[in-house]
């Protein structure tokens, strides 16, 4: 972790009633953002990966936002949104490669059996987890996650926990919206405040 | 072959005395349709006794520019039947624009060609061709691209968040509105592709049935027919391709975002 030089950089942030923002969050950081409800948590993270329009300067490593196309720039800064979005009647095909990510399933706390599962039949909480694991098949190097566990038990809360602290290892910055102080506390190296279209340091 | 047989105003008096008996049956059985019914007929009879007018002048005058009005104009109602038989519509000039380029593209480019190479009047834009030539193709397109528009804004507007994970995994905005698009189409061939398949089985084509009764030869009737399907079925086409991409493309922009902003919300229903 090098505050100087953040991998996840982001300058002069406007959308809507937001920003101007500026903030960073390292290789291998968890950076946590709360804030009362309607206060644009998700308008800032669609922000930063480009799905409103926008202003601001955004960069991740040395790829600069507005020099790669949006699809490149998704891939190397993902987002989970909130509610998780299927366009095909099953649940494989909307992975890369079903077979490899099979293994993983029990990193979520859903059997391997799961990839071969109707989407009309999954649960809520069923599809945000199989979301976060196709969001993670790219092997973005930043994760924008909103609200990732909110649908989820405690036990499951965990579990997803530690799989985002084993990307944290791996050396990927997060940047997660949550409304859970403990689990804000529990993952996050920093906690952020949006209030009033400004961000503010909570605690270190 | 007998020749063709002139009807009187008497014939179709008589003729209309059928439709009288149900406005009657109406009235009797309390089912409060002799209005609708008789205002449709009457309409019915006041536009048709004017656009026979119109097309008689229209014929002697044999004037380009005349021509020209009448064919924009029908291009224009064309345009805005599809504008307002759209449930959210593009907003601003859009809404009417799409539509009716890509019915002026398809279905006026397509009788244009037919007139100078296929049917080959002289001078190519003689009205009594190209009138009712461009009208049926105009008609048929004008259906298609309503459909495929309709189908297109309201599976946008329904599927925003599936389309949104896809951009999100890093696809392409063409390739995230794939599985939409691919139903607006649908939609917007099936007409065409049914009138086809059913042609000559279940239904006679009232144009082919109308050079029958006026003493053409049937098999001379079907070339006809079958010219002008041909043409439809191009035009319906091209036109709804036209329509459903210029859309996407509307509705999306560079950066691969969805602009649903850019579509009206429907109105509830009262």
């Amino acid at each position: 972790m090098n505050p100087e030089n953040p991998l996840l950089k982001v300058g002069n942030l406007t959308r809507l009633m937001i920003g101007p923002v500026s903030f960073g969050v390292g290789a291998g950081e968890c950076v946590a953002i709360t804030g009362p409800s309607g206060t644009g948590k998700s308008v800032l993270l669609r922000a930063i990966v480009d799905l409103d329009p926008n202003d601001g300067q955004v960069q991740a490593g040395d790829v600069i936002r507005a020099d790669v196309p949006a699809p490149d720039w998704r891939k190397t800064v993902a987002m989970l949104p909130a509610e998780s979005g299927w366009w095909l009647d099953h649940v494989a095909p909307h992975f890369q490669a079903p077979d490899k990510i099979r293994g993983q399933l029990p990193l979520v706390g859903l059997p391997e059996s799961a990839m071969g599962w109707e989407v009309a039949r999954l649960s809520t909480g069923e599809k945000h987890r199989l979301a976060l694991l196709r969001c993670l098949e790219g092997k973005p190097k930043v994760l924008l996650l909103d609200e990732p566990t909110a649908a989820l038990d405690h036990d499951t809360t965990l579990q997803i926990e530690a799989l985002l602290k084993q990307q944290l290892d791996l050396g990927t910055a997060i940047l997660i919206v949550t409304h859970d102080e403990a689990q804000a506390k529990r993952l996050a190296h920093r906690i952020l405040r949006l209030d009033g279209g400004q961000l503010q340091q909570v605690a270190a | 072959m007998s020749g063709y047989i002139a009807l009187t105003y008497t014939d179709l008096l008589l003729a209309s005395v059928f439709l009288v008996i149900n406005g009657l049956l109406s009235l009797w059985l309390h089912l409060g349709l002799e209005r609708k019914l008789a205002i449709a007929a009457l309409r019915m009879v006041v536009q048709l006794i004017l656009v026979g007018l119109l097309l008689k002048s229209l014929f002697s005058i044999l004037s380009p520019w005349l021509t020209l009005l009448v064919a924009t104009s029908m291009v224009l109602f064309a345009g805005r039947e599809v504008w307002a038989r759209q449930d959210r519509k593009l907003r601003g000039l859009w809404g009417f624009g799409i539509g009716t380029g890509a019915m002026a593209f398809a279905g006026a480019g397509i009788t244009v060609i037919a007139l100078t190479t296929m049917i080959g009047s002289d001078p190519w834009w003689t009205p009594r061709f190209a009138l009712p030539v461009l009208g049926m193709v105009l008609g048929n397109t004008m259906n298609g691209i309503s459909l495929a528009l309709d189908a297109l804004h309201t599976g946008i507007s329904r599927e925003r968040v599936s389309i949104e994970a896809q951009l999100l995994l890093g696809q392409t905005r063409w390739s995230a509105l794939r599985p939409v698009l691919r139903r607006a189409l649908r939609s917007g061939f099936m007409p065409i592709i049914n009138a086809m398949g059913a042609v000559g089985i279940v239904s006679l084509p009232g144009m082919m049935t109308g050079q029958i009764l006026s003493g053409v030869d049937p098999t001379e009737a079907v070339k006809y027919q079958l010219l002008v399907m041909f043409l439809i079925g191009g035009a319906t086409g091209l036109g709804v391709l036209a329509a459903t991409f210029g859309s996407v493309w509307r509705l999306t922009d560079e950066r691969d975002r969805l602009r649903l902003e850019r579509l009206t919300k429907p109105k509830d229903p009262t």
